[in-house]
């Protein structure tokens, strides 16, 4: 059924300019109606080099809550989420077709600026990565990059994010030691303390727990739970659990494998409120997955 | 009930003497290296080191063994190599930034770069004399035999080298830092001066270190600029007429006075103290800048 749904859209026309397919949105619909959607994509497709990692795109994601990707390996989903702050444009020969729009802006508009785009969109990734530099100077970071604070303000920018990742209790006497000195777990939320630092609107998380011990995970979904009253968060995960604990939506992705070649392509295949997914999925490809009979 | 276990060694006979030549080579090529210093070391120190005093860095170079010394050639190595350096370094840093950073990976221009690059560090030092003399001693640059002169064939010396080791520093550096930093909104400039540069440090300081040593013991080159001349007063700018210390020791060993031979000894004591020296420096810097890193 999803398939029909997606053949559709892939011959719906597109409206050019941006108020124009900004109404035509509400419209265009993979599963859930969404109202004043954070991300719209249409007809995404991105591709490295000749190679197409994912396809046929189309979804809405919602504000202030939590939104998963799940899916088995290779489906694209990494990909996907990385288009949304244009991390991809990284990685030499990356191209991305179709619209993805940040509220009624195309992210991928020749004036957009990406640097722009990544502080207003953070992320973090699947392994921790904290600077080589004191816990204070990694959240200082951002806020350095982009201004000149003072002192003072930076002192009250580092407290809050680290309270707001609720690390703040565990650091707040060594903020001048080295943040490799710090658990994993500590190291991730000092990474989403870091995002937080810079204000943004949407945080995306490309498997933020995959690297990490049950306890660190679950401190890090609490933490989630607790960040989407303020922040739009996605997150990828390979976690079925996860996903159904957190996420209020969740889009499930398959491999595809081409029948031209071997090249696999990742296929959205379902999009909709994860309680759904995870009890009544329209397509039996999700069925199987969140059944755990695949993936 | 237990079962009697022998943890004796069950390697044949044969891998326990590859073993032991293995291990018996390896402490053979310490000895031989560190030997070999030891004994050009003790050889000068047992021919000259009764020599050794401050007179040696007062006095200047004579044909007369009472007043002969090595003030002038010991100031004109260090302007040379001071001065190439303070050129060679950022620049070579620099280049090395852009091949790494910005230039078009796998990109034909930024290839022909590398293959020059490495090329012009295996060009003998006596070619980049010739140059030297053809194009700024003489021809349209006319410098003349001067301190300028040198330091620009003794930075030409010391780029390809510098350039090669700072690239595998930067390489060296992990990409999730500059995604993350990116993430954050910061600019690629930013992450590449706030934290590849930073973290590249004490990788380049080593290999520039390696330059620095390569290029005080320098002769070839500067024997084409006119450092092979008795020069009996300090350079005051880059205009001076220089001598340097590798050259002056030669030109006292080549004397037929035994006097002059065991001088030529006490200058080569002279030299390998100011090459530990500066190598001890390097080191100090380098330590400070990787505990900055850690704290």
């Amino acid at each position: 059924m999803s398939n029909d749904l997606q053949t559709k859209q892939f011959h719906t026309e597109i409206v050019g300019n941006n108020q124009g397919s900004a109404a035509q949105m509400n419209e265009v619909k993979s599963g859930p109606r969404i109202i004043d959607p954070v991300f719209t994509l249409e007809d995404v497709s991105v591709s490295y080099g000749k190679y197409v990692a994912v396809t046929d795109v189309n979804l809405q994601i919602p504000s202030n809550d939590i939104t998963a990707f799940i899916g088995p390996s290779g489906c694209g989903k990494s990909t996907l989420i990385r288009t949304l702050n244009r991390t991809n444009d990284l990685i030499p020969g990356a191209s991305v077709a179709g619209k993805v729009m940040y509220h009624d802006a195309d992210l991928y508009d020749s004036k957009a600026s990406a640097v722009e785009i990544r502080r207003r969109i953070g992320m973090v990734f699947q392994k921790p990565n904290p600077f080589p530099k004191s816990i204070y100077e990694n959240v200082a970071f951002g806020p350095k990059v982009n201004g000149r604070p003072k002192k003072s303000e930076l002192d009250e920018i580092v407290e809050k994010s680290l309270r707001g990742a609720a690390l703040w209790d565990e650091v707040k006497d060594r903020l001048g030691a080295s943040a490799l000195g710090l658990s994993g777990g500590q190291q991730q939320r000092l990474c989403i303390a870091r995002s937080l630092a810079v204000q943004p609107e949407v945080i995306l998380m490309d498997e933020p727990c995959s690297a990490l011990d049950p306890i660190a995970t679950l401190r890090i979904e609490e933490l989630m739970m607790e960040l989407k009253k303020e922040y739009t968060i996605v997150i990828v995960t390979h976690n079925m659990q996860q996903a159904a604990r957190v996420s209020t939506y969740t889009a499930y992705f398959v491999t595809e494998v081409n029948p031209l070649g071997d090249l696999r392509t990742g296929k959205l295949v379902e999009y909709d409120e994860t309680k759904k997914i995870f009890s009544t999925p329209s397509d039996p490809r999700t069925e199987a997955y969140v059944t755990g009979k695949m993936g | 009930m237990s079962q009697t276990i022998s943890l004796k060694s069950r390697l044949s006979p044969r891998r326990t003497l590859i073993d032991g030549a293995f291990r018996f080579f390896l402490y053979l090529s310490i000895f031989i290296s560190l030997g070999m210093i030891f004994w050009i070391v003790s050889s000068l120190w047992n021919e000259a080191g009764w020599l050794l005093s401050w007179d040696l860095l007062t006095k200047y170079p004579s044909y007369d063994i009472d007043n002969a010394g090595f003030q002038s050639p010991l100031v004109g190595s260090l302007w040379v190599v001071g001065i190439a350096t303070l050129v060679a370094l950022p620049t070579g840093l620099l280049t090395a930034l852009y091949l790494e950073e910005f230039a078009g990976k796998g990109n034909k221009f930024s290839r022909l770069i590398e293959l020059n690059i490495q090329n012009l560090a295996g060009v003998p030092a006596v070619v980049f004399g010739l140059i030297g003399l053809a194009f700024i001693v003489r021809g349209f640059v006319k410098w003349g035999f001067t301190v300028g002169s040198a330091a620009a064939v003794i930075a030409m010396l010391m780029l390809p080298v510098i350039i090669i080791v700072s690239r595998e520093a930067i390489r060296a550096v992990p990409p999730s830092y500059r995604e993350g930093a990116l993430a954050l909104g910061a600019t690629p400039w930013q992450a590449v001066w706030r934290l590849v540069l930073p973290s590249a440090i004490p990788g380049t300081a080593t290999g520039s270190i390696l330059a620095v040593s390569r290029a005080i013991g320098e002769s070839a080159p500067l024997l084409l600029l006119g450092a092979l001349s008795f020069v009996t007063f300090n350079p005051t700018g880059l205009d001076s007429p220089f001598t340097i210390m590798p050259l002056t020791i030669f030109k006292y060993a080549s004397d037929s006075r035994e006097e002059f031979q065991i001088l030529a000894s006490a200058g080569s004591l002279i030299l390998m103290a100011v090459l530990f020296i500066l190598n001890l420096i390097a080191i100090i810097l380098r330590d400070i800048a990787t505990r900055k890193r850690n704290v």
